[in-house]
């Protein structure tokens, strides 16, 4: 995949970059041949459902796997080659990640504002009383009431939408070049949700940080990433800005995905359309397009050929028959007219899947 | 906000199956406390309907679900099924009342015995209530695994573990459908699935009900999906219900300034709420001690003197289904914002005045 920015405005750069974990079956293939750069000061969101591959992408990318994993393809991070490297330097400095689940990724037993200033006494060489007044800033940019009181007090004591403020400003601390948020806000209210959310992309977009968000919700994404990039089965499925992906969507997963979550225009007992099946298996995968099991638009193409790169300007799908074309809407039409895909999903007429 | 007064209650005539009146659930916190977890709540069900609840984490929803079922019994109100007053029977009289309320819980795994098999479980409470014999129990199970879309052969020798999320979902659905009941309570019953494995089982959910005639009423923070499960929604802040009425005119012409905001923070992409400007100021107040008058007021961008001497009681919007329990609710373009002489906005509940950023 080419990438024809210049390398020197991209903060990371992926081309190929694969994560296998060896298991007893054989390799699973957890992120496979992944290429994206990442612009300083963007924003991405990658979507995908659980087991898509995009909490392994991003902890591939920190170093965070432990040694039982091979990693593939190349991953540059301000230049500098990640693979195979660790990455230890970057952390506290330049990479920073927030954690999906903020009461177990705080220590329990030790002050959250203590938590916040040991990397800036560790790698900043701030004093103590240094560190003590810029996490008091800190709290008070993440809208911690009290911020001098909660300095001293434990996780426990705080709500989880507490608690997740703490996360980030732990993260903002060090100012890093890239923020990594998986899934932020999955476990939070929504009313806390959008703030933690707007918090985020203001911090961002003040600092010129840049910013991967992880999430499982299109919804999310919409609005605070610059591009959105759906994932499945470790594999790229659409990259796209934000609102192409919505306007204009390519890929019949990406369809699938945002027509499966209940939406709050449609009139109540509104019949949803789940995606049929499971994910594939990541160890003894399929042949050709991985969606294909589970696709309307499945042909005999896609079950034995791994579907090429598609790029328009800015949008990039991977995909034999997307939506919205004429090859699309044939394949579609054919599949409906027979009543299951290439794949023998059973559908009907009206697209709707049985 | 509060929401005292039974002004939205139906009456008798209209089939009402399950109806709550007055209910309150305090526990005692330390020697002098009491966590005031439900305060007055009063809503009914009618038969064969969709009662969604609405409520950040620590509203009471739960709570009330479980007083519902004399889970712990609540300290005061009328919990009324088909006529009888549950918190008035005995225990061996609320025992013959359980097998036709259900619950189904909001996580699957833990919510399933990890040593029975999966047949064991769905059958348990047949074997305990069942007056056939034991073979055409057994049938009935094996029919209920499979209409939950589970293969009732494999039921027999698996275990919990060996199911997705999703599937154990399932059998908490068989095990609560296979006592035939009239009720079932969904506490949170999709919010620990995956977006694809969650639309399967609402569908599920809604082929159930229209196929046994259930009436459920179903409990959940993500308003999108209430609104697609429900017939009508109760929206509950701090223990109260602060708006009641059918879901699609709530979500259309939310009237409470709380329903309003939170509409708002739905990251949905056609969101139109979403224009709404206000935020949620403030932290959520301790239930140890709860505000005087309306209980949104100390957050609420509307909050008058009114609003802390006087708790607001339910009042029509309109002529529709639509109840809610607020002095100055959005209603008519804003007609009903106070005046002058209804006192003044509290300093510091103005948009231009942020004491705290938001907080939970």
């Amino acid at each position: 995949m080419l990438h024809e920015t210049d390398s020197a405005d991209n903060i990371l750069e992926l081309s190929d970059y694969r994560v296998g974990f060896r298991t007893e079956r054989g390799l699973a293939k957890a992120v496979d041949g992944v290429s994206l750069s990442l612009k300083r000061g963007s924003t991405l969101a990658i979507v995908g459902e659980s087991g898509s591959g995009k909490t392994v992408l991003n902890r591939g990318i920190m170093g965070l796997l432990g040694a039982n994993i091979i990693e593939g393809g190349s991953a540059k991070f301000q230049g500098e080659e990640l693979v195979n490297t660790n990455r230890q330097k970057f952390w506290g400095t330049k990479m920073a990640m927030i954690f999906q689940d903020p009461m177990t990724s705080l220590n329990p037993v030790m002050k959250v504002g203590n938590q916040v200033s040991e990397p800036l006494r560790l790698h900043q060489g701030m004093s103590r009383k240094e560190a003590r007044d810029r996490t008091v800033e800190l709290f008070t940019l993440v809208g911690i009431p009290e911020p001098a009181k909660r300095f001293g007090e434990y996780p426990h004591q705080l709500s989880g939408g507490m608690r997740q403020r703490v996360m980030i400003s732990i993260a903002l601390a060090i100012e890093p070049d890239i923020l990594i948020a998986d899934e932020p806000t999955t476990s939070l209210d929504v009313t806390v949700q959008k703030y933690i959310l707007d918090l985020l992309v203001d911090v961002q977009s003040k600092s010129n940080m840049s910013m991967v968000i992880i999430t499982h919700d299109l919804g999310v994404a919409r609005g605070r990433a610059d591009e959105i990039m759906v994932m499945y089965g470790g594999r790229i499925m659409e990259k796209a800005p934000s609102e192409t992906v919505f306007q204009e969507m390519k890929h019949p997963y990406t369809q699938a995905l945002l027509s499966s979550i209940p939406r709050l225009n449609d009139p109540k007992h509104t019949r949803l359309t789940p995606i049929e099946g499971f994910p594939p298996d990541i160890v003894d995968g399929p042949q050709g397009c991985k969606f294909a099991a589970r696709c309307k638009y499945a042909q005999d193409t896609c079950l034995t050929l791994t579907p090429e790169e598609t790029t328009i300007d800015t949008h990039t799908y991977f995909c034999h028959f997307p939506v919205g074309t004429d090859a699309g809407s044939e394949a579609l039409k054919s599949n409906e007219d027979k009543g299951f895909t290439a794949a023998g999903l059973r559908i009907k007429s009206k697209g709707e899947v049985v | 906000m509060a929401g005292s007064g039974n002004n939205h209650l139906r009456t008798e005539f209209d089939d009402v199956l399950l109806s709550v009146e007055n209910l309150v659930v305090e526990f005692s916190s330390g020697r002098k406390n009491k966590v005031h977890a439900v305060s007055d709540v009063s809503f009914d069900i009618r038969k064969g309907e969709t009662l969604g609840i609405v409520g950040e984490s620590g509203c009471g929803k739960s709570t009330t679900a479980k007083a519902i079922v004399q889970l712990p019994k609540p300290t005061s109100g009328k919990v009324e099924y088909e006529g009888t007053d549950l918190t008035k029977l005995d225990k061996e009289g609320m025992r013959q009342k359980r097998p036709s309320i259900q619950m189904i819980y909001q996580d699957p795994i833990s919510s399933l015995n990890p040593r029975r098999t999966v047949f064991n479980i769905v059958n348990e409470g047949t074997r305990v209530w069942s007056t056939e014999h034991s073979q055409q129990q057994e049938i009935k199970v094996e029919e209920m695994i499979q209409a939950v879309g589970l293969d009732p052969s494999e039921a027999r020798i698996r275990r919990p573990h060996e199911y997705s999320g999703g599937q154990c979902q399932r059998i908490s659905v068989a095990r609560a459908l296979v006592l035939d009941p009239q009720v079932i309570i969904c506490d949170e019953p999709v919010s620990s699935l995956d977006v694809s494995v969650q639309a399967r089982i609402l569908n599920m959910l809604q082929d159930m009900k229209d196929e046994y005639g259930l009436t459920l009423l179903f409990i959940s923070h993500d308003l999108s999906v209430v609104k697609n499960v429900s017939d009508r929604v109760a929206v509950m802040y701090l223990g109260k219900i602060c708006e009641i009425g059918d879901g699609d005119v709530i979500y259309d012409n939310p009237a409470h300034p709380y329903t309003r905001l939170l509409l708002a923070a739905i990251p949905d992409p056609d969101n139109k709420h979403s224009q709404n400007s206000d935020v949620l100021e403030g932290e959520l107040p301790s239930p140890l001690n709860p505000p005087s008058g309306c209980r949104f007021r100390t957050r609420c961008p509307r909050a008058t003197e009114k609003c802390e001497t006087e708790e607001p009681s339910f009042e029509q919007v309109g002529n529709s289904d639509h109840w809610v329990a607020c002095h100055f609710p959005h209603i008519d373009n804003e007609l009903n914002a106070p005046t002058s002489d209804e006192g003044q906005f509290i300093e510091g509940n103005t948009d231009d005045e942020i004491l705290w950023p938001p907080a939970d």
